[in-house]
Order: C-alpha cells, then sequence, then structure tokens
C-alpha cells in the first residue's frame, strides 16, 4: 500500500473544488483515460488576470485526487504570473509530499495549470512539441528535458516516476537514457 | 472495527485448526525429521501423515509431492526439471494470463536463454486459443506450461484435455494450479499431468510453503540441490511447522470442496448480481460460468480502482484492483489488456475473491460501501456526465 500522508488522505476523501466551473475562462486538459489519469482544470480569471476561482474533474488514483485538488487551493487568488511559477514540487510539498512513483500526479497537476493559464491567454501551445519518446504514455523528448532539469532527475525510474515515460511496454527505456545524458552533458 | 476480507486469491486467513495443529511444532517438537532418534522422527512421521493429506486434496500419492519454499519455487522448479530434461528442445509454451511466477520466468528463458518462448493468447472471455497452442505443438517443444485457473478473473482453463493433448506428443505438461486448489476438484491422475503447482498461502495454511507434484516415473531434475530430503527432488532442511499445518489444511480443504461450491458460489453471485443491479455501466471481466466460484473481477466505467479500493479500506473492507496504480506499474493489469478490456473499465476493476468465512452480512456491507464510493468518484471524473461515459 502506498504510504500517503494525512494530508492526501484527507483531500482525496474530501477534495476541494471539485466539478465543473460554470464560469470558467480557461481550461487546461491533461491526461486520458488509456494512460489511467485525466485531469480538467477550470479557472475563472478577472480583468486583473487574478485567478478567482479554480475548480477540477479528475480521473484517477487517490493521489492524482489529492494532487489536484491542492492545485486548486494553491492557485486560488494568485495572478496568472504568480501561479505559471507553480511547480509541481509546490503541489507535493502542499500535500506533504508524494510517494516518489506517484510525482507523476503532481507533474499532471503543473502540465493542467500550464494549459489553462495558455488557454486564457490565447497562447497556442503546439500539442506534443518534439519527438515521441514513449508511446505508451505519449511523452515526448522535449517533456523529459523539462523534467530532467526541473527536478533534477538522474534515471530512468525518476523520469517514469515524474512523467510515467518508460513505464508500459519499456521499449523506450534507452531511448530515455539517451535524453538524460543530454541533459547532464549540457550541465 | 472489523474486517471484511474479501481478497482470497491474494491470500487467505490461516485457520484455526491450522494454527492449533502447527503450534506444537514450533517449541516443543523442534527436533529434524531427518534424526535418528525418536524426538526427531515424531516429526518425520507427522510430515508423513501431511504429505498423505496433500497428496488426497489432488489425488496423488504421497510420494509425488515435493514440498518447496512457495508457488514460484514450485513454478520454477518444474520448468527448469523440464528444460534440464530436454536440452536439445528449445522451444517453451505458456499463455498471455499467467502468473508472473511463470510469465517472467518465460520472459527470461527467451531473454537470457535463447529460448523459444510462445505466449498463448485468450480470447474477451479469458478462453485460451486451444487451437493456436495444438498447432504449436513441435519435436522442439521441451514443456508446456498453463495456469489451471486464473488468479484475477478466476477463469478456469481445460487443463484435462489440454494436457492429453500435449502429454499424447511426449510434451511434458506442468499447470500452476495456485488459485485452483481448494477452490474446485483437481485430480492428477484423471487430468494426466506432469507436474503441478500449489501454494499453502492460498488454501489457509501459512506463507512459505508450497508443493510441488511430480508425477511417478517422471525424470525429475531438482532446482535446489543438497540433501537427501524429498528424496532428493528439494534439498535443504524441511519447514516442519508450515508442512504439517498444510497437511491440515489440505484435510480441512477437501472438506469445504463442498461449501465453496455452493455457499461461496451463491454468495458470490449475490455481490455480483447485486453491484450490477445497483450500479450503472459496470461488467464482469471473463466467462461467467466456468470461473472458480469464489472470484469476481468487476468492472466501473470512467473510475480508477485505487480511488475505489481505498474508500472501501476505509469501511476495512480487503479487496483488489486491476488497476496499474496499486501495484508501481503504470499500465493496467497484463490480465485484462490480453482480454482486450477497454481501458475505461480495465482501470477500474476490482477483485472480489470470498472464501467460506465470508457471509452475506458482510456482501451486502461491501454493496453498501461500493454504491456511493463510485458515485462519489464519478462525480469527480472527467469522463462521466449525466449518468453516463463522455
Amino acid at each position: 500500500m502506498w504510504d500517503y500522508t494525512e494530508k492526501v488522505k484527507e483531500h482525496f476523501l474530501h477534495p476541494r473544488n471539485v466539478g465543473e466551473l460554470e464560469d470558467a475562462n480557461a481550461i487546461g486538459e491533461t491526461g486520458s483515460l488509456n494512460c489511467g489519469d485525466a485531469l480538467k482544470l477550470y479557472l475563472k480569471v478577472n480583468e486583473n488576470e487574478r485567478i478567482i476561482d479554480a475548480s477540477f474533474m479528475t480521473f484517477g488514483c487517490a493521489s492524482a485526487v489529492a494532487s489536484s485538488s491542492a492545485l486548486t487551493e494553491i492557485i486560488k487568488g494568485m495572478t496568472l504570473d504568480e501561479a505559471a511559477k507553480v511547480t509541481n514540487d509546490d503541489i507535493a510539498d502542499y500535500l506533504g509530499g508524494l510517494p516518489k512513483e506517484k510525482m507523476h500526479c503532481s507533474v499532471m497537476g503543473k502540465a493542467a495549470l500550464k494549459k489553462a493559464i495558455a488557454d486564457y491567454r490565447g497562447v497556442q501551445i503546439l500539442e506534443k512539441p518534439g519527438e515521441m519518446v514513449c508511446e505508451c504514455f505519449e511523452v515526448t523528448d522535449l517533456e523529459i528535458i523539462d523534467a530532467v532539469k526541473e527536478n533534477n532527475l538522474e534515471t530512468t525510474e525518476d523520469v517514469t516516476d515524474y512523467l510515467k515515460a518508460g513505464g508500459g511496454c519499456g521499449k523506450c527505456l534507452d531511448r530515455i537514457e539517451e535524453v538524460i545524458a543530454s541533459v547532464k552533458a549540457k550541465g | 472495527m472489523k474486517v471484511i476480507y474479501t481478497d482470497n486469491n491474494a491470500t487467505t486467513k490461516v485457520a484455526d485448526e491450522v494454527i492449533e495443529e502447527m503450534v506444537p511444532y514450533f517449541g516443543q517438537f523442534y527436533g529434524n525429521p531427518s534424526s535418528m532418534h525418536t524426538f526427531g522422527d515424531q516429526v518425520g512421521k507427522k510430515i508423513t501423515q501431511a504429505r498423505m493429506q496433500v497428496a488426497q486434496l489432488i489425488n496423488a500419492d504421497p510420494d509425488e509431492i515435493v514440498f518447496t519454499s512457495c508457488g514460484t519455487e514450485s513454478d520454477n522448479s518444474a520448468i527448469f526439471s523440464a528444460l534440464n530434461a530436454n536440452p536439445d528442445k528449445k522451444q517453451i509454451i505458456t499463455s498471455t494470463v499467467e502468473h508472473p511466477a511463470i510469465l517472467n520466468l518465460f520472459k527470461f528463458l527467451r531473454d537470457n536463454k535463447g529460448y523459444d518462448a510462445v505466449f498463448v493468447p485468450v480470447d474477451k472471455q479469458g478462453h485460451l486459443d486451444t487451437n493456436m497452442l495444438y498447432d504449436k505443438l513441435s519435436d522442439n517443444t521441451a514443456v508446456v506450461s498453463l495456469m489451471w485457473a486464473n488468479n484475477e478473473t478466476g477463469v478456469i482453463f481445460p487443463i484435462s484435455e489440454i494436457a492429453k493433448k500435449v502429454t499424447e506428443k511426449g510434451i511434458l505438461f506442468h499447470t500452476d494450479a495456485v488459485q485452483a486448489a481448494g477452490k474446485i476438484p483437481i485430480d492428477v491422475k484423471a487430468a494426466n499431468v506432469d507436474m503441478l503447482a500449489l501454494s499453502g498461502h492460498k488454501i489457509h495454511a501459512p506463507k512459505g510453503i508450497g508443493v510441488l507434484y511430480v508425477k511417478k516415473g517422471l525424470k525429475f531434475h531438482p532446482y535446489l540441490i543438497g540433501g537427501h530430503q524429498e528424496k532428493g527432488r528439494r534439498g535443504g532442511t524441511e519447514n516442519t511447522v508450515s508442512i504439517i499445518g498444510l497437511g491440515r489444511a489440505c484435510a480441512l480443504a477437501v472438506e469445504h470442496l463442498p461449501v465453496i461450491d455452493k455457499e461461496v458460489r451463491q454468495l458470490r453471485d449475490y455481490l455480483q448480481d447485486q453491484l450490477l443491479e445497483k450500479i450503472p455501466a459496470a461488467s464482469v471481466n471473463g466467462e461467467l460460468e466456468n470461473r472458480l466460484p469464489n472470484t469476481l473481477s468487476i468492472g466501473f466505467d470512467a473510475v480508477e480502482g485505487e480511488s475505489i479500493l481505498m474508500l472501501l479500506d476505509r469501511e476495512n473492507i480487503c479487496a483488489s484492483s486491476g488497476s496499474a496504480c496499486t501495484s508501481g506499474s503504470l499500465d493496467p493489469s497484463h490480465v485484462l489488456l490480453a482480454m482486450q478490456v477497454p481501458f475505461k473499465s480495465a482501470h477500474g476493476t476490482i477483485r472480489f475473491s470470498l472464501s467460506h468465512y465470508n457471509t452475506r452480512d458482510e456482501m451486502d456491507h461491501i454493496v453498501k460501501t461500493m454504491v456511493p464510493a463510485i458515485e462519489t468518484l464519478r462525480a469527480m471524473s472527467p469522463f462521466w456526465k449525466d449518468g453516463k461515459m463522455v
């Protein structure tokens, strides 16, 4: 059984801000049914670019629900610029930490937030830019590079914990190792 | 709060009668069964009795019973023995839905030892593609290994029919009967299998004790090479206490088979009917008829298994899931994927596996917990709206 903190359990059993937000003016979606978790984040942003309300719909495990709940609590009241600086570590820290293998749940929160902010600003995020590395979970090399840099990941297991990449058929593990090596080589 | 234990395919409660039988052999009777003194030999006699009790459960002769440390050791021993007996044969055949004790062993043999490992697929009902299996049999086949019943869905393979066709061609046949033993009748003579694995902790004996049945006359190559124990088929001083417990557990299992077939089956069917009736978009995985009487694998669209288990856990209800998130792996169970169970319900699959200790009240409590649990999770799922999948 996963070693969830009391806060993770509490946010799973009593999630904050669940449901669709009727008057949302920004939405960010990530994940899929096939991947085993998905998050739809709703934001209501005022004319000063301040997030005055946030809600979520999540399909996934307890830590995915808790991460989504935590995310909405963290960003409510922030400006979009402030929210853009929220990291997946902030989400995990808010919950008193996540099991290492569940860090991808916090990464999913960060990804949905990024998309919601882009949605509000009318910025086109290129769908999955870069070269597809993990076909099972649709993760590209650019996403891996970002995660390795931001979280100082060292091994393919780390990458799987954070992005799920490599956690399915495992055929891409060599390629993930190359990507990690390329980031490390560049310092 | 009382625990409602419906995870008996994972492990079982050690029966009180089994504990009672074992206790004196922890302390008072600690002798080595091989010793040349009465003190040790009284343990040896007790092991002889246990061997007979185990043999009776599967209609074997006592000499055909080899005690091991677990089901996995039994499976590994069987396969390595078959390969050592057939050093020139390079093909090994199993199914896509086996327990990791076989599945990962076959992958290891393929990747590291150059074997041509064939994984015969199943259909959506969990039935083995026996035509493909029979087509693959050749002079190059060293062993065929198939589970008697599936741990996740309970679907039963037609082992007697398959063993007959395989052994007729002079090919060794092993079956992993860890889930079948104690739940449905097993007769190794009628089924004509060469080797069979079973595990103590699935039949109300302790963990750390397994059995490998080895058919009389079969040339057996030991996996653990050591002393003369188990007639040279498995070295190492006997796990006397657990063997004695397993003997009692097997005797109890013989008594309980009719109870499992009738009362436990009725409880399982009741739970299944109630869940299907009260929760929309739910579906049972695997063929309904040809299935272990204690097992229910049921998928709920648009929700995730670990979340369901967490909500069950609050009520001290023990079950398991076919979902990725509980195991540390990221894909849903290989069994559900092999059966092409759609992702929408594979991730939300829960396995309830009952025993004769369960009651009707417990089933009612499970239903009472499951209905709001699924509702709550669907209310927050982006894939569920207005009572259906979106």
